[in-house]
């Protein structure tokens, strides 16, 4: 019985000690925190992709709380409504930006573009970039060793085994960047997101020689420049060889698609311009998702197209414009 | 040309060794160990090793076919040593369901619930040792006596460490070629020190394994018990006996060249290593002598498992060019 | 006998051209002369489309002080200065030059008469050194010039010839020492009053003691020349193991170089060439390049003029064979894999390996069972196995905290890994990150000061 209050006594001693103890620590370390970072931190969508450019989310809202002008800080993942949300709760203003989707700009499919050697290293874009040219004669598209698809923290691009290229899901794609960080040929770029996710882009970022172009990949842009001059927007140029649509300018007229003798102007989810001898060679199978026709239409929408977000709700997303993809020379 | 040329990052060499190679290499060592226990505990040690090394295996199979979904490894031979190695850290006479019970827990427990082969912290036969070890305690210390000689008496059924700690008998009480050779009850694979010495030669030779850990254990083993012997104010004759008994019987040299070198649950680095032996060393030693088990060497080593993580982070190898 | 302290391998030595002597290669009809062949600043073209050039005549200039003069390898027609592709596929500005007859620039001695005395001084066989466009001609392809001119503050103390050649299968410098031992051991004496030192050590694997027997000869009969017999082990080769060999003194991690321990290092052939810049004016514009393989009819050492495409080497050993193959540029522990077989030999192409079969593919790797031999193999002392790990997950600053820059990237890890793991692959990648985050945060931190 005494060896059982004893030790009954002692616990209880024990733990009364350590609590003791614990409340000192406790005091003794405690950080002060803005409570605002919590609650931001919880408006945040919790990815932590490192899209803004933080480390995670808890950098992001621990920023946003303490910065004066957060008109720099964006999270591409919660887009614009929850950047508009925590701007409301904080009392600042927000940043605006359009809706953006990760793009890969290669067109180099397998039977496009034949491979040359065979790669026998580390299964990694940026180990083989390192190396050499990669398994095409091409030295600047797609390496095919899923350096994106391994960044990607939304499972949006996943490897098509058939070409041996990317493909974004625009639904799924938040537009972090990430991708285009890990691509180590900077082929991913991030564009305006129409809605219905359609788009028309150079599907190419090769900055050779036309014909050399041609001898690695039938798929390539030559820089023979008919796009730029048919494009009524002056939305096109050319520059090393390589044709840029500037997604800004762009109205999706198409008339650049059916000019394009290499078929390395890409149109998603829209039917060609109709009529044109020359069409496009082929019709792309980029996206998997079943094009739906539509109506040729002279100049769709007028400039943002805000309102492809509001449809779909996993895609609220616009972009910060830092990660630079490739912006055009002659912007203005 | 008709064939594409290959191309990789340099280097453009690659040892002839592999990962299955030295598995089987570490198989082939144990077998001298294993013929000695043959002749010296009979059929039954075909029993034993055969039923380890099978569930071993099998378990191997099934969690990776069943479980992971993964690429199965078992044709890398290392579920093989593991099963061997269980059934040289058990009794001759041991059921076999505890055997498989122990494959189990060494395989499934102790392996591949970390991820298998390389990235399992602890000695995977021994886990599965101690753990029947403390959840069958009978069997597992109910000794057989060699079928090649009864002379042993003086043993009474105990292996000679417990025949020692219970002071029945003193650390002479076996000559030093019945150590070597292993007439002597015991765990199957642990008696004949010879034998397990051949076999870590025929490992030096292979270059699985380096000299340092082994020796640095039964080095530590024995001074510690050569100071421990002055220290209690023996004279003479014990004082060699003493240290050499220790490193000979039980299971010192099984451990140390077969259980302690395990590549995944040692430290990378040879200071590490020597680090990570001496700790082996001086628990062994203070289990045998003052715990209460006859014999340390699987604690020990399990234990010191549990520092080579932090020793891998602290002992670093020696930069070049900085002093 | 000595050797460097840590690591190391050794791999089956394949010299299977030790005993063939030097063949000098028809000169070929066209070459590509890539303007960057060496570490530093491309060199700056001084000759357009259509320009005549003769033999030795400077077709390039030094872009800077760390960059190299470039001399055209034949007489001919300029017919471009263009994009050509490299051994990697990779586009790089070359010079293009049409063969016409063989027709020499004025005031180069192409006679083989050996002339010992030199008495320039110091900075004029420097300045000798400098236009005739020398460098590393072991592969690192590092401008000698650069490596002669000794920083203020920096004392040189000794000058250590590499003729290690640790590399399986190449034999070239070998064939040099051999060969051209006398004027070899001249180019030290000339190195030696470069940098103003009285001793130098001529660093030999004990593979080749016909070299070392050959070298200890002639070298007796110059002041302060010794030649050092070394334990055959890869990578001995390595600058800094070398020194380590022959001086017991380790070069400490970058950016420190091997003159903060007081020695000038400078491969056999390059010694040679420097022989021949300083006493013949003979520009840098041939090499002897071993081509070799197991699986090649006839491995042969050729004296190769710069340029020459690398289809014509191997033609000339027997021709590429049938089986899949792996052509490397270099030895197969360092060398580079090529695709085009059409680029040009350059400076630093010491040997073309050819791999073929099982040889040519990596075995499929698993995963890592934590052997530590890639530890015990690093000769820089450094955990490839970790650094591998961590350059995988991006963890750049625990690369650089555990000394990732100080990989000489050797391969020692690579090839002794039995779970054939691409560990150099990614030390390589992740050594290049941490040096780009280095440089980028040393020009971030200059505009303060």
């Amino acid at each position: 019985m005494q060896v059982l209050l004893f030790t009954i006594l002692t616990l209880c001693a024990l733990g009364v000690l350590s609590a003791v103890i614990l409340y000192f620590v406790a005091q003794k370390f405690r950080v002060e925190e803005d409570p605002r970072i919590d609650e931001v931190e919880k408006m945040l969508p919790g990815a932590n992709c490192g899209g803004c450019g933080f480390a995670g989310c808890r950098g992001m809202a621990d920023a946003l709380v303490k910065h004066d002008d957060i008109s720099d800080l964006f999270c591409p993942v919660g887009g614009g409504d929850c950047m508009k949300a925590i701007a409301a709760y904080l009392g600042k203003a927000a940043a605006e930006k359009q809706p953006e989707v990760a793009t890969v700009r290669c067109g180099g499919t397998c039977d496009k573009r034949p491979r040359t050697n065979e790669y026998n290293g580390a299964k990694s874009c940026a180990v083989a970039a390192s190396l050499y040219v990669g398994e095409t004669g091409c030295a600047y598209g797609c390496l095919g060793f899923g350096d994106c698809v391994a960044a990607c923290a939304f499972d949006a691009i996943r490897m098509n085994p058939e070409t041996g290229l990317p493909e974004v899901d625009p639904d799924k794609c938040t537009a972090c960047g990430a991708c285009v960080k890990a691509c180590p040929k900077k082929v991913i770029e991030l564009r305006k997101k129409w809605p219905k996710n359609r788009a028309v882009y150079v599907s190419c970022v090769s900055k050779d020689k036309g014909a050399v172009v041609m001898k690695a990949c039938k798929a390539g842009c030559i820089g023979c420049g008919k796009c730029e001059k048919v494009c009524a927007f002056d939305a096109i140029t050319v520059e090393n060889n390589l044709a840029y649509i500037d997604p800004q300018k762009c109205k999706l007229c198409r008339k650049c698609v059916n000019e394009c003798p290499t078929g390395a102007i890409k149109l998603v989810n829209m039917d060609p311009l109709p009529k044109e001898p020359k069409a496009p060679a082929a019709p792309k199978t980029e996206k998997p998702a079943a094009a739906k026709p539509e109506a040729p239409k002279a100049t769709p929408k007028s400039e943002a197209p805000k309102a492809a977000p509001a449809a779909e709700k996993a895609p609220a997303a616009p972009k910060a414009d830092k990660p630079a993809a490739e912006k055009p020379s002659k912007e203005s | 040309m008709a064939n594409k040329l290959i191309v990789s990052p340099a280097p453009h060499v690659q040892t002839a060794q592999s990962t299955s190679r030295i598995m089987r290499d570490v198989v082939i060592a144990l077998m001298p160990a294993f013929v000695v226990s043959i002749v010296v505990f009979g059929v039954d040690v075909l029993r034993v090793t055969a039923i380890s090394v099978a569930a071993c295996v099998a378990f191997e199979y099934l969690i990776q076919k069943f479980m992971f979904r993964g690429p199965l490894t078992i044709s890398n031979w290392s579920a093989v040593v593991t099963g061997v190695l269980l059934a040289f850290n058990l009794p001759a006479s041991i059921p076999w369901w505890i055997v498989v019970i122990g494959a189990f827990v060494a395989i499934a427990v102790a392996k591949m619930t970390f991820g298998g082969l390389g990235k399992n912290p602890f000695n995977p036969a021994l886990v599965g040792r101690v753990f029947l070890l403390i959840a069958y305690p009978v069997q597992m210390t109910t000794w057989p006596m060699p079928v090649t000689n009864g002379a042993f008496d003086a043993l009474s059924g105990a292996t000679p460490l417990a025949a020692v700690k219970h002071g029945a008998v003193g650390p002479d009480v076996l000559g030093v070629h019945h150590l070597l050779l292993g007439n002597m009850p015991g765990s199957l694979g642990e008696v004949a020190a010879l034998a397990l010495l051949v076999g870590f030669a025929y490992l030096l030779w292979r270059r699985v394994i380096t000299w340092h850990i082994p020796v640095t254990i039964l080095v530590t083993m024995a001074v510690f018990a050569f100071v421990v012997a002055l220290c209690t104010g023996e004279t003479g004759a014990m004082l060699w006996q003493l240290p050499l008994f220790h490193i000979l019987a039980g299971g010192a040299m099984l451990g140390a060249i077969f259980m302690a070198t395990d590549y995944s649950t040692s430290p990378m680095t040879v200071k590490g290593g020597v680090i990570f032996a001496i700790g082996i060393g001086v628990i062994t030693m203070c289990i045998r002598l003052w715990g209460s088990y006859p014999e340390g060497m699987s604690f020990a080593i399990l234990l010191m498992n549990a520092c080579v993580p932090l020793i891998n982070k602290y002992v670093k190898p020696k930069r070049f060019g900085v002093k | 006998m000595k050797t460097f302290p840590m690591g190391g391998v050794h791999p089956s030595e394949n010299k299977l051209s030790r005993t063939k002597a030097i063949e000098a290669l028809p000169l070929p009809e066209v070459v590509n002369i890539p303007l960057s062949q060496h570490i530093g600043a491309p060199a700056v073209a001084k000759v357009a489309k259509g320009d005549k050039v003769l033999t030795g005549q400077l077709i390039a200039e030094a872009g800077s002080f760390m960059s190299a003069n470039i001399h055209a390898p034949i007489s001919g027609t300029v017919t471009a200065v263009d994009l050509v592709p490299n051994g990697q596929g990779l586009r790089q500005p070359m010079i293009t030059i049409k063969r016409e007859g063989d027709e020499w620039a004025e005031g180069i001695d192409r006679s083989e008469t050996l002339v010992r005395e030199c008495a320039l001084s110091s900075q004029e066989i420097i300045a000798r050194i400098k236009e005739a466009g020398i460098v590393g001609m072991g592969g690192a392809t590092f401008p000698t010039h650069v490596k002669l001119s000794i920083p203020a503050g920096k004392k040189a103390e000794c000058v250590i010839i590499n003729g290690v050649e640790c590399e399986p299968y190449l034999t070239s410098d070998h064939r040099m020492m051999l060969e051209h031992g006398e004027e070899i051991v001249v180019g030290v004496t000339i190195l030696m009053k470069a940098v103003g030192v009285e001793k130098a050590y001529i660093g030999i694997e004990n593979n080749k003691p016909d070299a070392i027997a050959h070298l200890t000869r002639i070298a007796a009969a110059y002041k302060g020349v010794e030649v050092v017999p070394l334990k055959v082990r890869y990578p001995q080769g390595g600058e800094k193991q070398l020194i380590a060999a022959v001086t017991g003194r380790q070069v400490p991690p970058p950016p420190a170089l091997p003159i903060d321990v007081g020695a000038v290092v400078c491969n056999a052939s390059t010694t040679y060439a420097v022989y021949r810049a300083v006493q013949k004016h003979m520009p840098l514009i041939e090499r002897v390049v071993t081509v070799t393989g197991k699986s090649m009819k006839e491995p042969r050492n050729l004296l190769t003029r710069m340029g020459t495409p690398v289809a014509t080497l191997l033609e000339a050993a027997g021709g590429l064979p049938d089986a899949v193959c792996k052509v490397i540029n270099g030895g197969p522990m360092m060398g580079r894999a090529m695709v085009d077989l059409a680029s040009p030999v350059t400076k630093g192409c010491s040997g073309i390996t050819v791999m073929t079969g099982d040889d040519a593919q990596r075995r499929e790797a698993s995963q890592c069972i934590k052997c530590a031999k890639c530890v015990a193999a690093c000769p820089m002392g450094l955990e490839p196995y970790y650094l591998s790990k961590m350059s995988q997950k991006k963890r750049w600053d625990e690369l650089e905290s555990n000394m990732i820059t100080s990989c000489i990237e050797c391969g020692c890890c690579q090839s002794t890994c039995p779970a054939y793991l691409p560990l150099l692959d990614w030390v390589r990648l992740g050594k290049q990150t941490v040096m780009g985050i280095i440089r980028s945060r040393a020009a971030a931190a200059a505009p303060k000061k």
